[in-house]
């Protein structure tokens, strides 16, 4: 668990934005902004009119009942929503300032620097344990890292997320051999390995145990020292352990958006209310 | 019920332990060395070999399977991508239909359209034929092991900034690669024993002959001819003939568990 400090805090591509803040950690502008996002899938509209900023160095939240469309708002924030057939995205999400819609951006560009993690564990079952770390550098045309560099960075993509010890003996076995919350961790250190500025949460302790959910949680809050997290999760109990902020959702909308603490005990809205108190969902 | 599942069982493999048994009993005396080396012998005379049907055979699935396996996988991953689309369906549709298409209605299309045009009987009319009996074959089983792939994976890559391109041949394509392989293999075997495509199309030949614009000996072919003849002789090197071209068909199989085995050797990609 404890390996954070042997990784600095991802630098922001010069390529891609303005020069980085992140020093200025209080006062840091969020790292991702959408602008009356909206959502459809066909005619059937999940997401609307969210303008919601998520922190730099800090957790979010999203939560809400099921089908309430926070799943689909995470996914608009990458462009994971549009590989749906029929998904159509409306409204814009600015990544450190900048449109990752507007403006003709590659939506391959944009996955690359945002990272992701799925509900169910998802380890590529053809590639080793070291492999699937690495799958998400072996992508880029340029300054594609050396062997030794890839060994550098798997191993500390794999301590920052709490799975070195346990698989440091057999990095060339099969990485469906891992647990299911094994499993999980290897999918948050293939995602860190490219080094995203913001990672993508999408339920990710919803298929596994108690104690790998504890494993989990506590990456989480380590992850959040260096970098931007939004985790989605439909446990409030969750929320309010690993958050800094949070968000509630309720058929596409935006309820309330607040500090974690402020959202589960003095909620504005009689609906943030009524679901965090138990009374639906 | 569990009893007679059991028994069920055994009988799904009866035949091919009887078939291996009667063949082995009848074939094995004939095959030596010579078998394999040597051209057939005229009719009548003892010893000789199948050499030349034996390459034949090996020439003609080699176009078969470069022919179907790029046409049939490459389907098959169309289809598997474009599930619902109309031109999906209608190739779903006719390929089920091509695979249930008498083979030798394929040999008489063949020869209409490979071998009259062309003037003459050819190795290359004969592969073609066995290679649009593979498409739709290796087509299905592509798309149902490129369906066993789990969505979640794809967008895994997807998400990981993976062109969809590259999903789909280093993930998805590689995940199902074993499956794929032991379709393409299976649809290999499967054409190996093809007799009917090949009887107006490779047409045999008494003669060793590797050309593809030539006709070609093959092992079906020759099990045939010597089959209907009137010679014990003969009737023997037929058994020996049809033993060679289970073991062809064995040794594929083996080939397929053995690829499908080694699957994590080479890491990376």
């Amino acid at each position: 668990m404890r390996a954070a400090e042997t990784e600095r805090a991802p630098g922001i591509d010069p390529a891609t934005s303005e020069p980085t803040l992140a020093s200025v950690a209080p006062a840091a502008p969020p790292r991702i902004v959408t602008r009356r996002l909206n959502a459809f899938f066909g005619d059937l509209r999940a997401v609307r009119n969210v303008s919601i900023e998520f922190a730099e160095k800090a957790v979010t939240a999203v939560i809400g009942p099921s089908g309430c469309g926070k799943s689909t708002m995470l996914r608009c924030l990458n462009r994971m929503h549009e590989i749906t057939p029929g998904a159509i995205v409306e409204g814009d999400v600015l990544l450190d300032g900048v449109s990752i819609y507007k403006g003709g951006p590659d939506p391959i560009a944009v996955r690359r620097h945002i990272g992701m993690v799925f509900q169910r564990p998802t380890p590529f079952p053809t590639m080793s344990i070291r492999d699937n770390v690495s799958a998400g550098l072996r992508l880029r045309l340029t300054s594609r890292p050396s062997k030794t560099e890839t060994e550098e960075i798997v191993e500390s993509a794999l301590q920052r997320a709490g799975l070195w010890n346990e698989v440091k003996d057999r990095l060339r076995e099969s990485a469906m051999a891992l647990s299911g919350g094994q499993q999980q961790r290897l999918c948050i250190a293939r995602a860190l390995a490219t080094k995203p500025e913001v990672l993508l949460l999408d339920e990710p302790t919803a298929s596994l145990d108690p104690m790998s959910t504890q494993t989990i949680e506590e990456l989480v809050y380590e992850l959040k020292q260096s970098i931007a997290v939004v985790i989605v999760t439909h446990n409030m109990q969750q929320a309010a352990r690993v958050s800094d902020r949070t968000a509630f959702m309720l058929a596409g909308e935006l309820i309330e958006f607040d500090e974690t603490t402020t959202l589960f005990t003095r909620p504005r809205d009689s609906r943030t209310e009524a679901y965090v108190t138990g009374r639906f969902g | 019920m569990l009893g007679l599942t059991y028994v069920a069982a055994v009988l799904a493999t009866l035949p091919l332990l009887l078939i291996l048994f009667h063949l082995l009993r009848q074939g094995a005396a004939s095959i030596s060395l010579e078998f394999f080396t040597e051209m057939p012998r005229p009719v009548g005379e003892e010893g000789g070999g199948m050499s030349n049907a034996i390459v034949g055979t090996l020439i003609l699935l080699g176009v078969a399977s470069a022919i179907g396996l790029p046409v049939g996988i490459g389907a098959g991953l169309y289809l598997a991508d474009k599930r619902n689309a109309p031109l999906a369906m209608t190739v779903r549709f006719l390929s089920d239909v091509l695979n249930g298409l008498p083979s030798i209605v394929m040999g008489i299309f063949a020869w209409e359209f490979l071998v009259r045009p062309f003037g003459g009987f050819s190795a290359l009319a004969g592969g073609v034929a066995l290679g649009a009996m593979m498409i739709p074959l290796v087509t299905r089983t592509t798309e149902e092991m490129i369906r066993l792939v789990p969505a979640s994976l794809k967008e895994a890559a997807l998400a990981l900034g993976y062109t969809r391109w590259r999903t789909s041949v280093t993930i998805v394509l590689r995940t199902a690669l074993p499956g794929i392989v032991t379709g393409a293999l299976v649809a290999v075997a499967r054409i190996a024993g093809e007799t009917a495509p090949l009887l107006f199309t490779a047409l045999g030949n008494q003669f060793w002959s590797t050309s593809l614009r030539e006709p070609i000996a093959a092992l079906p072919l020759q099990i045939f001819s010597y089959a209907i003849s009137p010679y014990s002789t003969a009737h023997s090197m037929a058994w020996a003939g049809a033993l060679v071209l289970i073991m062809i068909v064995l040794i594929i199989s083996l080939i397929a568990k053995y690829v499908t085995r080694r699957k994590f050797a080479g890491g990376g990609d």
